[in-house]
């Protein structure tokens, strides 16, 4: 039986609560008569070999470019770069797909004799991984193999002695790189393309840079130019990244681009539940959310985040392409809205939308307020293409218990930008001009970033921006049983019941409002016609 | 009978104790209802200012000659300048202590007008004796010696007492003088005079007694905890003076009640007056004794009044809620005198001149011509009050408590037993390990011990004011009255008939103490910046300063003994980690005990363990420890205030027991970290500190060492530390910050308006209950 694509469900009175993701735990929500449910296609089927098609991938490359195995050779200088742990999300049951393709790559440079090998995590301003990140990511092998000598390296974009600037895009944008990447003979990027956003130009020109090169498409302006960032023929964010790319190859540096895909079967076997369409849970679903449900509740709130950052996800790969960045990237977005483009009719009033314990920010940690905002305006808004889901001066209602709590090894600039920066101002301009340069030059913050586990002092002003798009368009955001105190600093509304939630919302959008749940998991994109 | 003024004129007046209440208005008056005299105050100089200087700035800038400046306009400097004269000279030294020049311009005064005195009615007996009991005396003879050789007529003495000389009884006190009092007893004074200096010796030989010492020494210990050896002797010291100070107060006490006056301030001015009548020798005396003299009925201006007097404490005690009972009877007299009153008295006894037969005594008091019940003052403060309610700190109003009328008994009793309560539950409290704003609770108790205190304090002092049954007669000063024109009747009015008590309770006093005690009275928040306040924004200026930082409590919630737990599990096998934990766990209370008793001894012994540990490896491992362990109990706005002044571009030193490796990763903080280090050989620590951390005052000479390395002072220093242990430090700067204080710091940054910062971990931030490494994936394969 092949999987059942996207679906839009109207709510009748015979249809059962809708779930919603809440932060580390769930609700059942009952949505009124009329609304709107949207759920993604059924996972896909994995590649039944995904060694081989990694190996086919390799040998075959797309676009213009010849098989790796051509491209190396004995004494060249290899660089291998890849994505770091916010991809994929929840991180994958071993093994992990980067430990795959660096494997087959691996062999291949010892099949040609390269021995100087460099394997870089392309953190950008992210913060370093732990070893056992590492280890998680690359599997013991290579990670034993190449720790030890220095040569698992993970990108420092506040390292001088490692930056070099390529020059200026036709935009006046800088590039500012990994050294030891571009000066390789050749930069192989290993991606994992959770969402349509992540990969082709991007890979390189923003896992690599500096925060000289990124501030020119990390900004309030671009963001509001995104439309979405989800769409990269309608993303200013996508545009910039393709121009560097293009300054970057100009520049001669050579990138073997490998993109992958995952399904969506996001969540092992105790949550089946979430994947399932509420109407179509059986007595083992049903036992399965009352049990964690019932379990949750008695829960220390940081026990559960434990557990939850504890989930591996199955997810398998969809496809595997390799070679010339343009065209690799092409066919992935093929294989990604494969798996997750929902037609949609129309606009709605109101959108709701469940948020999960996790982002890509917040992998081992805690999820504070601001990245809350960000995965829910950022991230689950921009999940469209063509039109947003909502329209216009419509509602945003977001699920998700939005504690007032940070992880100080990783999120040290979250705390103050959240204390000291929105307790002064929410709005994206005058934070962008007043705060953002302290922040992002803070000696405090980089010495943290650079040899702590800390996100740059500057990380939080882009989650932040992520949210400018969502927040000129929409005319309230609500955030049910959230920490009131918290949901206020943002700027939002507090709302203890979703039904307080779409009567504060009438306010804005009037009486009788369309309303659309954007049902997660599964992740998806809608084209909204 | 001449007018006032005109038999004033081109007379040259000299005043004693003109920097105070009374002093003032009189000078004042002269000054602008005496057009033609001169006036010559007698100031002692203070230990910074001259006696010109003190002059200027406490009785001409004073607003009790803001009506003669505005009235004079542009010629009030120059009218300043040619009639007021201030020479140096002190009531209490032999001689006055004049210079030779001075003590011509003295003998050239036409009047003396003795208005210095110690008015506090609890002054230790031996000051007291030497200015109430000999200043009139002195000045007598100072007077006499000045004039021998002029040929000038001597000066007429007006020497200003207190009607309570004459109070120990029931009924009318005439105007007669002290030595024809029937029912005083009248020891001889200069046996009181040379008593009181014996007490001085005697209490002071007592409080070096070894028992006394040990239990000044005691409190000192309980009051600072840990301070180091010097500011604990320095507290011990002050904790003996203050003893001998509080003896001499209740010796002069119980002196004066045993002979039958209220306090040591009436007994005093007594015997002051009989040491007057019996030493003045030619010189002409009058005595004016006023009663209790309080804020002015309408010269210079309604409600006039200097410094926080007798019954100013006490009715603030009462609107704030602090007093809620005070002894009295509803019908007894409060014998209250408004001070101009006074002052146009002194001036018609001065104007008058010297009775010929003799010393004469001219009463000004309310009590039988005007009284002022006490139910009828009573019952205006509270209705005043009600109407114009003071506001708590949260800007809420204070509802004021209705007042009965109890016996002095009742009353002191009930606050005894308060102080008593509260003062147990302080010492409870105290020994409990709190910190921060639970610690501040046991300051709250601290404040509430000292309001009761000074509560038990004012009814013990001034209840007698309130239960005062003698009736002071004014016939005599009512007769000076009734001489005088109406013009002068009008300007120098002195008949206490004239004082309507309900406006002047409601309309001039009330107000008036209320504008003075610079409490809350309008509701919301406060627009002046409190203490605090002003002192954390000098913290963090534009100013260049030095921020200096402890870490333990004040930067980071950890100890020394919490990061060598780390260290020591970071890598070894989970059995053998279990262990190591168990085994500190078990030692916790004996290091505990040792780190409170001698911070570098605890440190020195601690740091053994660290023999043989490889150097390399435990810096490495430092860097993780911050990521691991400390950063997850760091104080985010600590750390966010270190920037801030770097930002301010302030300079920064942190000062630490902790380990130079351990602290390694703040480096980016700080200009300078003053941490311990250890001795290495072959690339293993020896476990013996070779840079040892200063512990106690040489902190504070650190402190000082590191300020005058950067160029600057005291003043632009700033301490932030979390106990009493670092007391010399916060001590030795400018601006200390008390953050996260343990009780005893609570108090202390309480009373002296340090600022108090409360810096917590993140909010939310992943809880580690033992301080274990987490399990490193090193211990599985060898990474290095």
């Amino acid at each position: 039986m092949s999987p059942r694509p996207g679906f839009v469900l109207e709510v009748d009175r015979s249809t059962p609560p809708t779930l919603f993701w809440h932060g580390e735990g769930f609700r059942l929500e009952r949505l009124p008569v009329g609304s709107r449910v949207i759920y993604g296609p059924e996972p896909l089927p994995a590649l039944k070999d995904p060694d081989a098609a990694i190996r086919h991938a390799l040998e075959n490359p797309l676009g213009d470019s010849a098989p790796l195995r051509t491209l190396l050779s004995a004494g060249m200088k290899l660089t291998i770069a890849f994505d770091d742990i916010s991809l994929p999300l929840p991180p994958m049951q071993a093994p992990d797909i980067r430990q795959r393709v660096i494997e087959a790559v691996l062999d291949l440079a010892a099949e040609a004799g390269v021995d100087d090998v460099v394997l870089i995590a392309a953190l950008a301003l992210h913060r370093r991984m732990t070893d056992d990140e590492l280890r998680h990511a690359l599997g013991e092998r290579i990670f034993n193999a190449f720790a030890p000598h220095g040569l698992l390296t993970q990108h420092d974009a506040e390292d001088p002695s490692n930056l070099i600037h390529l020059g200026q895009t036709d935009h006046g944008e800088d590039v500012e790189l990994n050294k030891r990447a571009v000066e390789s003979d050749l930069l192989i990027y290993v991606n994992i393309n959770l969402v349509a956003m992540d990969g082709g130009h991007k890979s390189v020109a923003t896992g690599l840079a500096s925060y000289k090169s990124l501030r020119h498409h990390h900004n309030v302006q671009t963001m509001l130019n995104s439309r979405s960032f989800m769409d990269r023929h309608h993303s200013e964010l996508h545009h910039s990244n393709w121009r560097m790319g293009k300054l970057i190859a100009d520049s001669g540096v050579k990138v073997f681009q490998i993109e992958t895909t995952l399904n969506s079967d996001t969540f092992p076997e105790q949550f089946r539940f979430l994947q399932r369409r509420e109407w179509e849970w059986n007595l083992r679903d049903r036992a399965g959310f009352l049990a964690s449900s019932k379990a949750l509740e008695r829960t220390p709130p940081e026990l559960a985040r434990r557990i939850f950052q504890s989930i591996k996800s199955p997810h398998q790969m969809t496809s595997v392409q390799a070679g010339e960045v343009g065209p690799v990237h092409d066919r992935t977005l093929e294989h990604v809205h494969q798996q997750q483009l929902v037609h949609v009719e129309g606009q709605t009033d109101i959108l709701t939308m469940g948020l999960p314990y996790i982002c890509p920010y917040n992998v081992n940690s805690i999820m504070n307020p601001i990245l809350v905002a960000c995965l829910g305006l950022g991230y689950f808004f921009n999940l469209y293409e063509g039109k947003p889901l909502v329209r216009e001066g419509g509602v945003v209602i977001m699920s998700h218990p939005t504690p007032w709590a940070f992880n100080p090894v990783h999120h040290p600039s979250y705390v103050d930008f959240f204390e000291q920066v929105l307790a002064e101002t929410t709005d994206m301009a005058e934070i962008e001009s007043k705060y953002e340069e302290a922040f992002a030059t803070d000696p405090w913050y980089i010495h943290l970033y650079r040899t702590s586990y800390a996100y740059h002092g500057v990380h939080p002003f882009y989650m932040w921006y992520w949210c400018a798009h969502a927040l000129s368009h929409v005319g309230k955001v609500i955030v049910v049983g959230g920490d009131r105190a918290a949901v206020r600093r943002l700027g939002f509304s507090p709302a203890s019941t979703l039904s307080d939630a779409l009567e504060m919302a009438e306010d804005v959008v009037g009486r009788d409002p369309s309303i659309t749940h954007l049902h997660s998991p599964p992740l998806m994109i809608t084209n909204v016609v | 009978m001449p007018v006032i003024a005109e038999s004033l004129a081109g007379k040259r007046i000299a005043v004693t104790g003109a920097t105070g209440f009374l002093g003032t208005a009189i000078v004042e008056r002269l000054l602008r209802s005496v057009p033609g005299c001169e006036v010559v105050v007698l100031v002692r100089p203070g230990q910074r200012q001259s006696a010109a200087e003190r002059t200027r700035r406490e009785i001409v800038r004073n607003d009790c000659l803001d009506r003669l400046r505005r009235e004079l306009g542009d010629g009030f400097d120059t009218e300043i300048e040619h009639r007021l004269t201030a020479i140096a000279g002190d009531v209490s030294r032999d001689g006055l202590g004049l210079s030779d020049d001075d003590r011509t311009l003295f003998a050239s005064c036409d009047i003396v007008i003795h208005s210095a005195a110690t008015v506090s009615f609890d002054a230790p007996l031996d000051g007291a004796v030497e200015v109430n009991l000999l200043g009139p005396t002195r000045v007598a003879e100072a007077i006499r010696a000045a004039n021998q050789g002029t040929g000038r007529p001597l000066p007429h003495l007006v020497a200003v007492s207190t009607a309570y000389v004459n109070s120990g009884h029931k009924g009318d006190a005439a105007e007669e003088l002290i030595t024809k009092a029937r029912w005083l007893a009248m020891p001889d004074w200069k046996a009181e005079v040379a008593a009181a200096r014996r007490a001085r010796s005697d209490a002071d030989a007592a409080s070096r007694h070894p028992d006394r010492l040990e239990e000044f020494r005691q409190r000192s210990r309980s009051e600072l905890g840990a301070a180091g050896t010097a500011l604990i002797a320095d507290r011990t010291e002050k904790f003996r003076n203050q003893w001998v100070t509080d003896s001499l107060v209740e010796l002069g006490r119980s002196r004066a009640r045993a002979l039958g006056w209220p306090d040591a301030y009436a007994f005093t001015k007594s015997l002051g007056e009989r040491a007057l009548l019996e030493t003045r020798g030619d010189v002409p005396v009058t005595f004016v004794r006023p009663s209790i003299v309080e804020s002015s009925l309408s010269e210079p201006r309604p409600g006039w009044i200097r410094g926080f007097r007798m019954a100013e404490p006490v009715i603030i005690s009462y609107a704030r809620g602090l007093l809620s009972q005070f002894p009295g009877v509803p019908e007894g007299t409060v014998d209250v005198v408004p001070v101009d009153l006074v002052v146009a008295t002194i001036i018609a006894v001065a104007a008058k001149g010297p009775d010929d037969e003799g010393p004469t005594v001219f009463q000004i008091a309310s009590g039988a011509r005007n009284p002022l019940r006490y139910g009828l003052l009573v019952n205006l403060t509270q209705a005043w009050f009600t109407e114009h309610p003071l506001y708590d700190s949260r800007g809420q109003p204070i509802v004021v408590p209705k007042w009965g009328f109890p016996g002095r008994g009742k009353v002191q009793g009930q606050l005894r037993r308060a102080v008593k309560l509260l003062s147990t539950a302080e010492k409870v409290l105290n020994q409990l390990p709190v910190r921060g704003e639970r610690a501040e609770v046991v300051a709250d108790l601290e404040d509430r011990r000292i309001q009761a205190e000074r509560a038990l304090d004012y009814v013990e002092l001034y209840g007698a004011y309130a239960e005062t049954e003698a009736r002071f007669r004014v016939d005599r000063t009512i007769e000076l009255f009734e001489s005088l024109d109406a013009n002068d009747r009008e300007r120098f009015c002195f008949d206490p008939a004239v004082v309507d008590w309900h406006h002047y309770v409601l309309n001039v006093h009330l107000p008036s103490v209320v504008e003075h005690a610079r409490v809350r009275t309008h509701p919301g928040k406060r627009t002046l910046a409190t203490r605090e306040e002003r002192s954390k924004k000098a913290v963090l200026s534009k100013e260049p300063r030095l921020a200096v930082f402890d870490l333990e409590n004040t930067l980071i919630a950890s100890n020394v003994v919490e990061t060598y737990a780390w260290l020591a599990t970071r890598h070894v096998e989970p059995k053998e980690r279990a262990r190591v934990v168990t085994e500190l766990l078990a030692e916790g209370p004996r290091l505990l005990a040792l780190d409170r008793r001698d911070r570098g001894d605890f440190l020195r012994s601690f740091y053994r363990r660290y023999d043989g540990a490889p150097a390399n490896r435990l810096r490495i491992d430092g860097v993780e420890l911050w990521s691991d362990l400390l950063a997850l109990r760091a104080f985010p706005d600590g750390l966010a205030r270190v920037r801030q002044h770097r930002a301010l571009g302030h300079h920064t030193l942190l000062i630490t027991g902790a380990l130079d490796f351990v602290v390694e990763p703040l480096r980016p903080l700080f200009d300078e970290i003053v941490a311990a280090r250890l001795g290495e050989i072959d690339g293993r620590f020896t476990g013996e500190m070779v840079t040892a951390p200063p512990t106690g005052e040489a902190r504070a000479l650190l402190v000082e060492e590191y300020a005058d390395r950067f160029g600057l002072t005291k003043a632009e220093t700033v301490a932030y530390a979390d106990s009493t242990s670092d007391l010399p430090m916060l001590e030795a700067a400018g601006l200390p910050v008390a953050v996260n204080p343990e009780a005893k710091l609570a108090a202390i940054a309480r009373r002296r308006g340090w600022p108090i910062e409360h810096w917590g971990r993140t909010k939310g931030a992943p809880r580690r209950q033992l301080a274990v490494a987490t399990l490193r994936p090193g211990l599985r394969s060898s990474v290095s």
